[in-house]
């Protein structure tokens, strides 16, 4: 017997526009003020009319365009009825049957390296408001909880996939190469900490019995997953729960009503949420306030001139172009838009694309995490970092003084001053760096170096390759931009070959 | 004609409203909604048979505002409605169901 996991994710994602929805309040992240940011129409007066954003609108079309989704000729928008404290006016303004945009796809890619992509449905996007937000009393003596409607009328764009992703981790893979595409159109800024970007996931088992039957578990709707991380957690208990109660119980999918069940990331385990199930009845209608959108082929072509190059296109371009492997186009990638540009500009004026990546990927990613700085706000910037690596491709410095060179570049700028090439030369004539391959200078050390170590060149001559090392060592030390290989060679052949 | 309009669905609208209804009100509201949809259900009279269905019954579209942010109210206004605030924030009896 074997079990295949079926995962659906929703996705919704505020919007970057300056206002909300369908008022002029302001969208900003703001709960540090509750109620600030209301007008009769967030708050559900009567009287009050809503009237669609257009950048709000604009900005749906464009992800949707980049999730390859097809966009509706002609869209409106319906009113979601449900009753909850946060939801002023008893319905949420939301899309129906016609939202604006379905049938799209997103390719993710996954296992390991070579592990191949795959394409992940989406069934569709459509444009909705938000709620406001409830904060409950944790104290548990019954008192009142308490509405925030600074949120309530955010634009949100919920992403609907296909049931297409088969394990927690691929969850996981969707939704960061999902956020990764967002922030490359800057369309939302995905704070997950904030709520721009909030997941729901919907999650069932197809078991297959020994005799060739396949059984469905009843699906599940895991809400409250504020992280990737929870993301994962909760799916891969969910599986575990879900077949122990098949085990159980042999319920079996339309046996049972859809349940909804809380992520409780402090106890690990998904709990169930009371009532969620006799509330589905959202009795949609056409929101008779709003006036459908109608979207020309002059509109769609003017959004579809603001896309970007997509992170999955990206990556194939520094492999062709760079020579990146799998790995390292994906790091260099996927850490977001403006550390790709620094890469491309420092491999574009080092003129080595693996070397820069080296760079990029293993000393400025370390540094920067370790000040906690974003690529914006490191202190080398990519001018000065291709310009370092230049050098070493000229054979002007080694690999080992340019990290000496980098690090002291950064230790000796606490203030976060810019960093121009000109400190480059500073601290190579400083430290004397400057790689010396002119032999004469080398000889008279070497001898010396040769002539105070009578057991290692004794050793050598024996037939000791390694001894060779620690007086590679003391002449690197007495010339301090000696190019290692030089050396080497002098050396060997100054002691004759054993 | 549609069907008429039984307590059992006056219950259920209630319980979606979250409205506790006495037995008197089921009564009462099956007896008044029953009414109105009856009224409505006089459209059914016209015969639609060569129109084509719409889907919304302005015939406007594509009304868009620029996005800029205009100031709101302040707060003191928003909150003046509610029944019940602590000065910041609205205020409802306590939800069990943690979102
Ligand atoms: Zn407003």
């Amino acid at each position: 017997m074997t079990t295949t996991t079926i995962i659906g994710l929703e996705v919704h994602v505020q919007l970057l526009t300056n206002s909300k929805i369908f008022c002029g309040c302001s969208s900003a992240f703001n709960p540090h003020q509750p109620n600030v940011q209301t007008c009769p129409v967030c708050l559900g007066l009567p009287g009050s009319l809503p009237v669609m954003n257009r950048r709000a609108f604009e900005l749906a079309v464009k992800t949707a365009l980049a999730l390859n989704c097809d966009i509706a000729p002609f869209t409106k928008w319906d009113r979601k009825q449900y009753y909850y404290p946060d939801l002023p006016k008893g319905y949420q303004i939301s899309q129906y049957d016609l939202p604006f945009s379905d049938d799209g796809a997103l390719e993710i890619e996954v296992g390991g390296e070579g592990g191949g992509t795959r394409k992940i449905g989406i069934i569709r996007a459509h444009l909705e408001e938000d709620a406001g937000k409830n904060v409950h009393d944790e104290t548990g003596r019954g008192t009142d909880s308490q509405v925030d409607l600074n949120r309530a009328g955010t634009p949100l764009l919920e992403i609907v996939s296909q049931p297409d992703l088969r394990s927690p981790q691929e969850a996981k893979r969707y939704l960061e190469e999902l956020k990764l595409l967002l922030t490359y159109l800057n369309v939302s800024d995905c704070n997950m900490q904030e709520g721009s970007l909030r997941c729901d996931a919907n999650v069932n088992l197809h078991i297959h019995q020994d005799d060739g039957h396949k059984v469905a578990t009843p699906i599940v709707e895991i809400k409250n997953l504020n992280s990737f991380r929870n993301v994962e957690l909760a799916i891969e208990f969910e599986v575990k729960r879900q077949y122990e109660e098949w085990e159980k119980t042999g319920k079996k999918m339309g046996e049972v009503a859809k349940e909804t069940r809380g992520w409780d990331a402090a106890r690990g385990k998904t709990v169930p949420q009371r009532g969620k199930e006799e509330a589905s009845d959202y009795r949609y209608f056409p929101d008779p306030d709003l006036v459908p959108v109608t979207v020309s082929a002059e509109l769609l072509d003017s959004i579809r001139a603001t896309l970007c190059e997509f992170p999955a296109d990206r990556r194939e371009r520094f492999k062709g172009t760079y020579g990146l492997s799998d790995y390292d186009a994906r790091v260099t990638v996927d850490q977001g838009q403006a550390f790709a540009d620094y890469f491309e500009e420092v491999a574009g004026l080092c003129g080595d694309g693996k070397q820069a990546c080296n760079w990029v990927t293993q000393d400025v990613l370390r540094e920067m995490n370790e000040r906690n700085l974003s690529i914006g706000e490191f202190p080398i910037r990519a001018a000065v970092l291709g310009n370092l690596l230049e050098r070493i491709a000229k054979k002007q410095i080694t690999i080992k003084s340019a990290r000496e060179v980098f690090l002291e570049l950064l230790a000796e700028n606490p203030s976060r001053r810019p960093i121009s090439s000109a400190h480059i030369d500073q601290i190579i004539a400083e430290k004397g760096l400057a790689l010396v391959t002119d032999t004469g200078e080398l000889e008279g050390v070497i001898a010396e170096v040769v002539g105070k170590n009578p057991k290692a060149v004794a050793d050598f001559k024996a037939g000791k390759q390694a001894a060779v090392g620690a007086l590679i060592g003391q002449v690197m030390k007495a010339v301090k931009g000696a190019d290692p290989q030089t050396v080497r060679t002098m050396l060997v052949e100054k002691l004759g070959n054993p | 004609m549609a069907a008429q309009l039984t307590p059992a669905d006056v219950l259920k609208v209630a319980k979606l409203a979250r409205l506790k209804l006495s037995d008197a009100e089921v009564g009462d509201y099956t007896a008044k909604l029953g009414g109105i949809l009856a009224y409505v259900d006089s459209l059914g009279e016209v015969n639609t048979d060569e129109i084509e269905p719409m889907v919304h019954a302005v015939e406007l579209s594509n009304v868009f505002r620029t996005d800029e942010a205009t100031p709101s109210l302040p707060r003191e206004a928003a909150l003046s409605n509610a029944p019940k605030t602590d000065g910041q924030f609205f205020l409802v009896p306590q939800i069990l169901d943690a979102e």
